[in-house]
């Protein structure tokens, strides 16, 4: 079993890696049901208040949640490929568009000895885009001390390398 | 928000395993490069090597103190490094605990059959 693993592959990526205890057709159907989907994606304190998943090529989805403040963020996309059980690729656009963009999302799921591993790699339009997840409800809604931490970022000191 | 170059510079630095144990030491106080150099047993060229990647960084610094020259800990380039990391992996890690449950409960209904090969 594979803890969750974050990596960077490029300057516009973002890579999660992880594996479960389930075969591979559950895991992909967790991820294109909405019925499934609602269930677990996002922080247990934020709720869908549409999940919507058309699981072709060409099909819609859109998810909205919300916060526990009650702020409400949408996102929606396009089905580029899709196929049972091994892979999804689509589009990712967020109303607030804090991605400077729409991004690519593609889900590679293998199945194992029982394992399966779902790599999740996000292409965003650049790397402020990829950087800019901090910036956004989602961050403050889990707490993160964001606020805390850009009051320090405002005494940053200037750059050493003119030292 | 910190520039992409300064994050470049960061993660650079940080992808190198002597250069982590370096900053987990000066994590507990300054230290001189001399100091650095008896725990890792690399020679003081290779150290100061190091440091000076770490210090192009901003995640060090050094003074001036008579003779010697302590090397310190810079806190904030690592927050900024890790800041927008942390939130992805936040998000997936609590994304991930419920699908584990999720598929637990899944698995539980279904009766388990062997796979046609």
């Amino acid at each position: 079993m594979q803890p969750l693993s974050i990596t960077l592959p490029s300057d516009r990526e973002i890579r999660i890696t992880r594996s479960f205890a389930a075969p591979a057709e559950l895991v992909f159907d967790c991820w294109t049901i909405p019925a499934l989907i609602r269930r677990w994606l996002g922080p247990a304190d934020w709720v869908f208040v549409t999940c919507e998943f058309d699981p072709r090529v060409g099909g819609r989805w859109r998810f909205v949640t919300r916060g526990p403040d009650g702020f409400e963020m949408g996102s929606s996309g396009e089905v580029l490929e899709i196929a049972r059980p091994g892979w999804i690729k689509m589009t990712e656009l967020y109303d607030m568009d804090w991605t400077g963009g729409q991004t690519i999302v593609t889900n590679t799921i293998t199945e194992q000895g029982g394992v399966t591993t779902s790599v999740v790699t996000v292409l965003y339009a650049n790397q402020e885009a990829r950087e800019g997840a901090r910036a956004t409800p989602m961050a403050e809604g889990m707490e993160m001390g964001f606020k805390r931490l850009d009051e320090l970022l405002e005494h940053r000191p200037t750059d050493r390398l003119t030292d | 928000m910190p520039s992409s170059s300064q994050l470049d510079l960061t993660f650079a630095a940080l992808a190198d395993p002597t250069r982590r144990a370096i900053l987990a030491r000066l994590a507990q106080g300054d230290a001189t490069v001399n100091e650095l150099v008896e725990p890792f047993a690399m020679s003081q060229p290779a150290i100061s090597k190091h440091l000076k990647v770490l210090e192009a960084a901003g995640l060090v610094s050094r003074r001036q103190e008579a003779q010697r020259r302590p090397v310190h800990i810079e806190a904030l380039p690592l927050a900024d490094a890790v800041g927008w990391l942390e939130t992805y992996r936040k998000f997936w890690e609590h994304s991930y605990q419920r699908l584990d449950g999720l598929l637990a409960e899944l698995q539980s209904f279904t009766p388990k059959t062997d796979k046609q090969n």
